[in-house]
């Protein structure tokens, strides 16, 4: 890059704001899908919203495409850089601005952890419903970006739900309002349209949340059964007898080894656990909690264990949210999918990838959010021996397809990203992908914001994908994916 | 046919035959949109149709105002323009309801009352209690946002649909969302049209998120007298433990404010509620009342066509405030002043003014009160001299080039409610 350019934007964020040495860059690569790479030619820290606005106001001068990021976390490609881009990262604007307990609101800048939002309001006995299980170092503003959800989303709703008012800067470096610190605001709900973007429509600057009370009880059981069919059937059941759970999460033998050599989470030793999470007034957890037993057993459940204290029931969590990086002991590879099909299509999509696994010849982990059909199927396989990676990939390819045919998506809380976008047509119409295009340029005429992500057709050059290799923060301990 | 025919009797010809000559016909004074009077209405079969006779009129240059149940017509700016009503009555099935999945996909031309009949079969519904369910479709529904108090437990509109269908001014039918609960592949468009009245497509399906009927309700009131009291047992019960479904602040004066608190469930957690709300209130006795509180907001519109009606969104720590403000700005300008105040902090306002002038006057003091708070006051219904007097929006800050822009995207002849909306857009 100019050399004058680099100083114009030094003069900006100063050098702790700065990055340009090639091992540093290096680590900016890629996000949590190590599949692509590319090494930025500059990473920007700004620390305001003015610093941030005077270094893209520079790029769309110059039209140079940027890239934002939080701690790149995220699983489908969405941070990874452009070329001849700069990328914009959000680490150093980590600041709580305001926490106002009565209105249940938090204002934070878009650096803050997940994490840290709920530490801040636990004390008043509040928390941050969206619950990825990143959030001890995915940021609020990839949260934003990406929509993500969590375990609990089935009861609870995804990120969009909990975001009011938004702070942006746009593409030309103007500083906008979207929505407001109220449930209503007159207007397009272009908050609604920009959660979920992929950061391809600005960047936020700062983020006006809500958190809500914790439920006076929670309880969380586990039911053992000979097939996740059976399990699912449980899931329908308790569905049609009436009940919400807060969570209900299926683990198949596979994931359960994986989870077990991993966390010791003392899970009952079966095909397929399920986990039921009622929450709620005391009284009626405790009711209700009585029928989930039953219905379980009538399905084929054949050992129920409820979490007796607190600190076991985090731990069956542990082991839950642990199971997807603690398949790695139980293979040297494995690719991730994020399907999403109709709860009722459960034991039909389930019954179709052991057929397909069975055929490629490679094992299929399969651990998932029970209560809304997302599934996260987990391809193992060895890249040492020949062939098999691309016969993952595409065994990979067909459980999407399956889910898109079975009614659903092919992306339930990873996003499209470079990974699959791809795959877009697939679920969505040339005119569906060409309305999204008319948001995409009224908010970015110029395309400088993450270009080539999220739609088909660009020719966008990343080096050869490779397989997936644990991020340095998994390697780290402090992320898991999920 | 006559020789000396106007180009717009050749539009009336090709939109026939588009939806068939039974399907269009002369409007009435009945059709009529803030004392505009359009020329036709046409009702075409399906979203083809429709996105068909969009992209005609936008070549044409005629004006669409799409019409679902007709209930909230008058919300709005006046339109600038008004050739069409677009009605969306054949567009009114239940198309699925895959209850397993507790999800129903339905058309828009659907009333909220037919669809929560058919998901009761299966002892499901939507978790909204909009205006006028009887009448209300889906698209109509969609296409103002309206919430009700249902909304505290279950989020509003925009959290229950998880996908739709919409016609474009450009000729094609898109999808947005999906069919499953969690999904996000692509843009959220659905977000995006869902509260845009009508201004960037017509939303000819919908596919919602459903709940369980609950087993049982149960409605406590009290009576306090004075604002800041209210207030404070609302902040108490929202920074509880109880499991409320609806919590709302009823007022016509300051002296005398109603507080009212939904439970939701099976019949013993719902005793369990009662007993520990009397120990949150405090001071405040609660008693069981009747479920017709939670109608209040509806019936602030009954006979209301010489009122003004609208739409106040604060933070919940300002709901007293926000009632003290309404009643001192109305008493001085003697205009007879109700609220109905969601917890959430969307209040509904009545205002009774005898003069066009005195109720203006009350709602330029209110928004500019309101302003200094961050919130906003949407006017919903009010005679033609006020909409005159004032726009029914009030002012959006910096994003409304962002909605022009917008705009000029998906509706670039503007054929879609010209100038009814933010900005005139």
């Amino acid at each position: 890059m100019d050399s004058h350019l680099i100083s114009e934007f030094r003069s900006i964020v100063g050098d702790a704001g700065l990055v340009t040495a090639p091992e540093q860059l290096r680590t900016y690569e890629c996000d949590g899908l190590t599949l692509f790479r590319v090494v930025p030619e500059l990473v920007l820290l700004p620390a305001s919203s003015e610093e941030m606005q005077a270094i893209v106001k520079i790029c769309y001068r110059e039209r140079i495409p940027f890239v934002a990021r939080g701690s790149g976390t995220g699983l489908s490609g969405g941070a990874l850089p452009v070329k001849a881009g700069v990328v914009i990262g959000v680490s150093r604007m980590n600041r709580i601005l305001d926490i106002d307990v009565p209105n249940a609101r938090v204002v934070v800048e878009p650096g803050v952890t997940n994490s840290a939002v709920t530490a801040a309001v636990s004390g008043s006995g509040y928390f941050y419903a969206p619950d990825p299980s990143s959030q001890i170092v995915c940021t609020v503003a990839g949260n934003v970006a990406e929509n993500s959800g969590g375990a609990h989303c089935f009861k609870y709703g995804v990120t969009t739900t909990y975001i009011l008012g938004l702070e942006v800067v746009l593409s030309d470096g103007s500083l906008v309002h979207l929505g407001a610190s109220t449930m209503d605001y007159p207007g397009y709900d272009l908050v609604g349209a920009f959660v979920g973007s992929e950061g391809t429509f600005g960047i936020v600057t700062k983020i006006t949340l809500r958190i809500i009370k914790k439920a006076e009880c929670i309880q969380t059981l586990m039911a053992a059964f000979n097939s996740s069919s059976e399990a699912g059937g449980a899931v329908s059941s308790i569905i049609a007898s009436g009940m919400f759970p807060a969570a209900m999460e299926i683990m198949d033998r596979l994931a359960l080894e994986a989870a077990e050599a991993a966390v010791h989470a003392s899970y009952p030793d079966c095909q397929a656990l399920l986990l039921v999470e009622l929450d709620g007034s005391t009284r009626e957890v405790e009711l209700l909690m009585e029928q989930v037993g039953p219905i379980c057993t009538s399905c084929g459940a054949w050992e129920l264990r409820l979490a007796k204290s607190e600190a076991e029931r985090i731990a069956v969590w542990k082991g839950r949210k642990a199971a997807f990086a603690a398949v790695g002991r139980i293979s040297p590879n494995y690719l991730v999918q994020d399907g999403v099909i109709p709860r009722t299509a459960l034991p039909r999509v389930l019954g179709e990838i052991d057929r397909l696994s069975a055929e490629a010849g490679l094992r299929v982990a399969n651990v998932f959010h029970a209560g809304d059909g997302n599934l996260h199927p987990l391809v193992l396989y060895d890249r040492r021996i020949e062939g098999q990676e691309q016969r993952a990939m595409t065994l990979a390819e067909e459980i999407l397809r399956l889910c898109v045919e079975a009614g659903g998506s092919i992306t339930g809380e990873h996003g499209i990203g470079e990974e699959k976008k791809h795959f877009m047509p697939v679920m969505f119409s040339a005119a569906d992908l060409d309305a999204m295009q008319r948001l995409r340029t009224a908010f970015d005429p110029y395309d400088l914001c993450n270009p080539t992500k999220m739609f088909p057709g660009t020719d966008f050059q990343y080096q050869r994908p490779i397989a997936y290799e644990p991020h340095p923060i998994e390697v780290a301990g402090l992320a898991q994916r999920y | 046919m006559n020789e000396n025919q106007y180009p717009i009797e050749i539009a009336w010809t090709d939109l026939e035959a588009i939806v068939g000559s039974d399907n269009i016909w002369p409007a009435c004074s009945r059709d009529m949109v803030d004392n505009l009077q359009p020329e036709k209405v046409i009702a075409p079969a399906d979203a083809h149709e429709i996105a068909k006779v969009l992209q005609y009129c936008s070549s044409a240059d005629l004006a669409i105002i799409p019409r679902g149940g007709g209930t909230k017509l008058g919300w709005g700016n006046r339109p600038q323009k008004a050739n069409l009503i677009l009605s969306t009555e054949r567009l009114n099935r239940v198309m699925e309801h895959a209850w397993g999945d507790m999800t129903a996909t339905v058309e828009a031309g659907c009333t909220i009352a037919s669809l929560q009949q058919e998901l009761k079969e299966h002892g499901q519904r939507l978790a909204a209690d909009p205006l006028w369910p009887d009448r209300t479709t889906v698209g109509g529904l969609l296409a103002t946002a309206d919430n009700g108090t249902l909304r505290l437990r279950y989020g509003g509109i925009r959290d229950l649909v998880l996908g739709v269908e919409v016609a474009l001014p450009d000729g094609n039918v898109i999808k947005a969302g999906g069919k499953v609960v969690k999904n996000v592949a692509g843009y959220d468009l659905t977000k995006l049209v869902i509260g845009s009245l009508g201004t960037l497509g017509v939303i000819t399906r919908a596919t919602f998120r459903l709940h369980p009927i609950p087993a049982a309700t149960a409605t406590y009131c009290t009576l306090l007298s004075n604002t800041s009291e209210a207030t404070q047992i609302v902040l108490a019960i929202l920074d509880s433990q109880l499991v409320y479904t609806g919590l709302q602040v009823r007022a016509d004066n300051p002296h005398q404010i109603s507080v009212d608190v939904r439970f939701e469930g099976i019949l013993e957690s719902l005793q369990d509620q009662a007993a520990k709300l009397n120990k949150v209130a405090g001071g405040a006795p609660f008693v069981q009342g009747s479920s017709e509180v939670w109608k209040a907001r509806q019936e602030l519109f009954s006979h209301a066509e010489h009122s003004v009606m609208c739409k106040c969104s604060v933070l919940p720590a300002q709901i007293g405030m926000l009632c003290e403000a309404i009643f001192s700005r109305a008493q001085s300008a003697a205009v007879s002043s109700i609220v109905v105040a969601q917890a959430t902090g969307v209040a509904e306002v009545r205002l009774n003014a005898a003069r066009v002038l005195s109720a203006v006057e009350v709602l330029n003091g209110l928004r500019a009160e309101l302003g200094h708070l961050d919130g906003t006051l949407v006017i919903q219904q009010c005679p033609p001299a006020v909409k005159e007097a004032l726009d029914v929006w009030g002012a959006v800050k910096d994003a409304l080039p962002l909605m022009q822009q917008i705009k000029g995207k998906f509706d670039p002849a503007r054929t879609l409610n010209p100038g009814r909306f933010v900005g005139a857009i």
